[in-house]
């Protein structure tokens, strides 16, 4: 061994400036740019940057992007921006994750560590917050936005504004995460921040502000959103849609957001407490002065193992709606999918202990959260089953959609036993923390929740634009992820059994370099499906012509693919009835037709861009919040509290579309939604 | 307990290790699955019986998924198409039953088996077919995490190591485990189980190695900049070998006091093998109660100060009254400041509070937390 070498602990700039009254903690030195690989990344996204938004002004963009776009209500372009952005944030999060596999592989091998721990502890960090918080959370909510009111028969969701306001509050965090990217420093902390390690004493920098402040802000938003969603569901049901001739999508989302309303406060309430010790000296998980980590790792789990079926549940709703439509069958066992739904949402609230068996608990305590663990296999099992059976005699069509499904059941099915055992706490005692845990979670979010937005992506796709997806680039993007999964996390999987932990940067031991240097080669081919993903998307945008199709093309159940593809902005010109689950396949089977006239007045909302300029506001008061510049918070925080005040004495928010447009707009004309 | 008998645990082992080693490459060292202690092998055994439990259920969900994906395709124009088909009491009862039933199972294992592997349980026995001899009491090691290295306290030898520590084969070795920074856990594969080391904590660790040679032990909970090269050796070695070993470092010339350990506590990464010859009475209270420089009012004097009904705004100046007393030294003293009129009955009173036990002054800690 070498002796003790200071120097690569403290190689790094601790950002601890002292604080002036009008700049904080800023100052010249806070830039990354020593680092070549941080300066290469900026150049590379100010070049795109600036290419986009000349490219835009080039093309007078602007005005039809703040007017369609950004200042609206629609739940659908509101949904679709979720997923822009998850897309945009799912690239970023894949770069970190390229990072660490060819830093791993070939530090494992000897051969060059070419990030120091100080930015490769950046970098996973990153990874983790971005891939659950910006990209998957942002997916799930676009699906439920999009998808959810179509399927009930709604013209919007119940708080229209408020959803434009959550889409921006999210996007207020991922700025402040991608500006922790070049001012300043990112946490290096794991992506949970778990305190002592997390606290002023040991995390001086502002990365952990970074953390926090943008997760608190995007936490509003998703909490906001949640409200909103079950608001929808539980009052704006079209007439005759009882609970149970709900589309089980629906109930998901239905399911999700009732995690999220009872999950979120409560990473708020933690994140809060943990603000509340760097920034006021509180004592709450600190060391000394009668602090406890061990408090903060049972809240943010409380919240944590709930996250994860908020992931997986809507997901679990996209399979049980993709495959009926491609086995063109009835959903198998449906009300026992809703029961499972429901028992899986209680169960996940009584097993968070199981991230942290290791921590010292006793045998009883250990043993109950590890069987009550076990237990949420059983619905989880049974819903599996419910799929294949639904396949069973059943006339399966492997159309995209399909495919990314039967993935998904083989995968899925693998990580969901690596779960169980990892339940088991003398299991998890030789286990936890270590690359098996790693592979697993990877194994149950990739091979769960990645694979069904894939799925998702490519079944709603036509229904939102109005054209399919492009056939071929989607395969290459499915074997390059499915492909890529396997090759990426089996080697995780055996070297977690080698007694590798996770979050390791330096090795001294070269045996693990052909493991790794196999993950690496996966994350080469996962990359090859990431970008074949980019180029379907821009491929069937060109060929938009050749792949165009009717309001149903792929002969589905659910009342989403009744109206046309895109649907209108008020959805549907004449609310539908529901008689029977199925509710569209139903219509169909009695050849039901959308009658000609009788148009209504329709009660719309108007576009605003209040939920903008909030959002902006937090922003700035974050970022100020974070480098301690205390005289703009305040005004970024007043700011925003007075916008929201204002805006609640604008009562000119809505309008009535007129019988006349509506039958004009259902006959192929241009709609226009008016500002407030 | 027959669920543990070894020659069944071995030769599922083995079909386990096959079935994995198909996919590990040949020179892949699981020491996760094969490892050279006990408690780590029952730990192992557990893993292949839930593995093949749960295999109940895996394989014909894996094979019906491709079974139908096949037989099913909209193409093949034989197969049966029943569209209306949706609903089915008996397959239902099925899906349901047969993972409750494994699920069952499992729920018994777990609750045995982490009760029997309770890390803080003394170990029972040595191997699967030696008891533990009654005569022998285990190896008791003091562990610290620092940043960024493991510090080891031998109580029964009054010497300290850094970075490296020896136990006796077959001989169960008790880890009371600590730190003086951010959160670690203490991991052996070769030995046992990972368990956490907490600053202001105390948590333990029973396990046993059953073959002489060298492990690797490291912290496996991430735990900043030093995380990765935060390891060290662990020696299995014979009676003999453990007393010359024990001999070498009691040979060491500093010993680690009050003073050698705040030196050692600034952070440093990648650390020698460092061995102090002596250690000075106390210094674990002190560690554990987070008051070994001299600035600090220990913790257990903090609780004991609130449980007296604390000192009000007056405890901030009293806390220059306190400074350097410490129970471990001197058992009445904070009475006697604090509560002096009730000096008459203070034995009594410290004694229920279970602050201070009579014989061995130190923090008591819950287990459970």
């Amino acid at each position: 061994m070498a002796t003790a070498t200071e120097t690569t602990a403290h190689s790094f700039p601790d950002i601890t400036n002292p604080v002036n009254w009008f700049w904080g903690k800023l100052s010249w030195d806070i830039f990354p740019f020593y680092d070549p690989l941080i300066l290469g990344t900026f150049i590379v996204t100010m070049a795109l940057g600036l290419g986009i938004v000349g490219w835009l002004t080039y093309k007078r963009l602007w005005g039809y992007l703040w007017t369609e776009w950004f200042t609206s209500v629609d739940h659908k372009k509101i949904g679709i921006m979720y997923m822009v952005l998850a897309t945009v944030m799912l690239i970023r999060g894949f770069s970190d994750a390229i990072l660490m596999r060819i830093h791993q592989a070939l530090a494992s091998a000897g051969v060059l560590e070419f990030l120091p721990p100080y930015h490769y502890d950046q970098v996973f960090t990153a990874h983790g917050v971005i891939m659950i918080f910006f990209v998957a959370m942002p997916f799930i909510t676009g699906f439920m936005n999009y998808v959810m009111p179509l399927q009930i028969g709604a013209r919007d969701v119940a708080f229209p504004f408020l959803n434009n306001l959550s889409f921006w509050l999210t996007f207020s965090g991922v700025v402040l995460v991608m500006l922790s990217l070049f001012v300043g420093e990112f946490a290096a902390t794991g992506w949970l921040a778990f305190p002592p390690l997390s606290g002023l004493e040991f995390s001086p920098g502002v990365g952990v502000d970074y953390y926090l402040w943008s997760l608190n802000i995007a936490g509003i938003g998703t909490t906001l959103s949640g409200i909103n969603l079950i608001v929808t569901i539980v009052k704006m049901r079209a007439p005759g849609m009882t609970w149970m001739k709900m589309p089980i999508f629906t109930w998901s989302t239905l399911v999700t957001n009732i995690l999220i309303v009872a999950s979120f406060p409560v990473l708020t309430a933690t994140l809060a407490l943990l603000t509340a010790d760097r920034y006021l000296g509180t004592h709450f998980f600190t060391n000394d002065m009668g602090g406890n980590a061990m408090m903060y790792i049972n809240l943010i789990w409380i919240w944590g193992h709930p996250e994860v079926y908020i992931l997986i549940l809507p997901i679990f709703g996209i399979f049980s709606e993709i495959v009926p439509t491609f086995s063109r069958k009835r959903l198998f066992g449906y009300t026992s999918m809703v029961y499972a739904l429901c028992v899986i949402m209680i169960l996940s609230y009584l097993v968070w202990l199981h991230h942290f068996f290791t921590m010292g608990a006793g045998a009883d305590v250990n043993s109950f959260f590890g069987i009550t663990t076990m237990i949420i296999s059983i619905p989880t099992g049974a819903k599996l089953f419910n799929w294949l059976f639904t396949m069973y005699k059943g006339r399966i069509r492997f159309e995209l959609p399909m495919m990314w499904v039967i993935a998904f059941m083989i995968t899925f099915t693998i990580g969901g036993m690596t779960g169980v055992l990892l339940a088991v706490p003398p299991a998890d005692y030789v286990l936890h923390n270590s690359l098996f845990l790693v592979a697993h979670f990877h194994n149950v979010i990739i091979g769960g929740v990645v694979f069904g937005v894939f799925a998702g992506i490519n079944y709603w796709w036509p229904k939102a634009f109005g054209f399919h997806m492009n056939k071929f680039w989607g395969l290459v993007s499915f074997y390059g992820w499915v492909g890529g999964f396997w090759f990426a996390f089996m080697p995780l999987y055996i070297l977690g059994l080698m007694g590798v932990t996770r979050r390791l940067s330096q090795f001294e031991d070269t045996s693990y370099a052909l493991l790794f240097g196999i993950a690496a080669l996966g994350v080469a081919m996962i990359a090859v499906g990431v970008v074949a993903f980019i180029i379907q998307i821009f491929v069937s945008i060109r060929d938009r012509a050749a792949l165009a199709c009717d309001g149903d093309p792929w002969n589905a159940r659910t009342l989403e693919w009744s109206t046309s593809s895109p649907p209108p902005y008020y959805n549907f010109s004449h609310v539908p009835n529901v008689y029977a689950l199925d509710a569209w396949d139903h219509m169909k089977a009695h050849n039901a037709e959308e009658p000609q006239e009788g148009y209504v007045a329709i009660h719309m909302p108007k576009r605003t861009a209040t939920g903008l300029v909030i959002a902006a506001l937090m922003t700035v008061m974050g970022f100020a919040m974070i480098w301690h510049i205390w005289w703009l918070a305040l005004v970024g925080f007043i700011g925003s509290i007075a916008y929201g005040i204002y805006h609640t004495f604008d009562y000119d928010r809505d309008f009535y579309l007129q019988p006349d447009e509506v039958r004009a707009i259902a006959n192929g004309r241009r709609p226009v939604v008016p500002a407030e | 307990m027959s669920f543990f008998q070894p020659r069944t645990s071995r030769r599922i082992g083995r079909f386990g290790l096959l079935a994995l080693g198909a996919l590990a490459l040949s020179g892949c060292n699981l020491v996760v699955m094969n490892p050279a202690g006990d408690v780590a092998s029952q730990q192992a055994d557990l893993i292949i019986y839930a593995t093949v439990l749960m295999l109940i259920v895996i394989v014909p969900v894996l094979v019906l998924t491709v079974f139908f994906a096949i037989r099913y395709r909209a193409d093949n124009e034989e197969a049966a198409y029943d569209p209306e088909w949706d609903h089915s009491v008996s397959l239902e009862i099925v899906v349901w039953s047969v993972p409750l039933a494994i699920i069952i199972c499992l729920a018994g294992l777990t609750w045995v088996a982490t009760h029997r592997l309770d890390p803080y349980r003394d170990l029972p026995r040595i191997t699967a077919t030696k008891a533990v001899d009654e005569n022998v009491t285990p190896l008791q090691v003091q562990v610290v995490a620092l940043d960024w290295k493991w510090l080891f306290i031998y109580p029964e030898y009054n010497i300290a190591t850094v970075n490296e520590m020896a136990v006796v084969v077959d001989r169960p070795v008790e880890f009371k485990l600590t730190s003086t920074t951010v959160m670690n856990a203490f991991y052996i594969p070769d030995m046992v189980g990972m368990i956490y080391a907490m600053a202001g904590m105390e948590t333990e660790l029973n396990g046993v190695l059953n073959s002489p040679g060298t492990y690797a032990g490291f912290a496996s909970h991430y735990n900043g900049a030093g995380f990765s090269r935060m390891r060290f050796d662990v020696k299995a070695l014979d009676e003999a070998g453990f007393d010359a070993w024990t001999a070498q470092v009691a040979d060491a010339e500093q010993p680690l006091d009050r003073n050698s350990f705040v030196q050692l506590e600034q952070p440093s990464i990648d650390n020698d093998v460092h061995y102090y010859g002596s250690v000075q009475d106390g210094l674990w209270q002190r560690i554990l109660n987070m008051c070994v420089g001299d600035d600090k009012l220990c913790m257990n004097d903090m609780m004991m100060v609130d449980a007296l009904g604390g000192g009000g705004i007056e405890g901030l100046y009293n806390r220059e009254l306190y400074r350097g007393l410490c129970s471990a030294d001197n058992p009445e003293g904070m009475f006697a400041i604090l509560r002096p009129d009730l000096s008459d009955r203070a034995q009594d009173i410290t004694a229920a509070m279970d602050l201070l036990p009579p014989e061995t002054p130190q923090m008591s800690v819950p287990r459970e937390n």
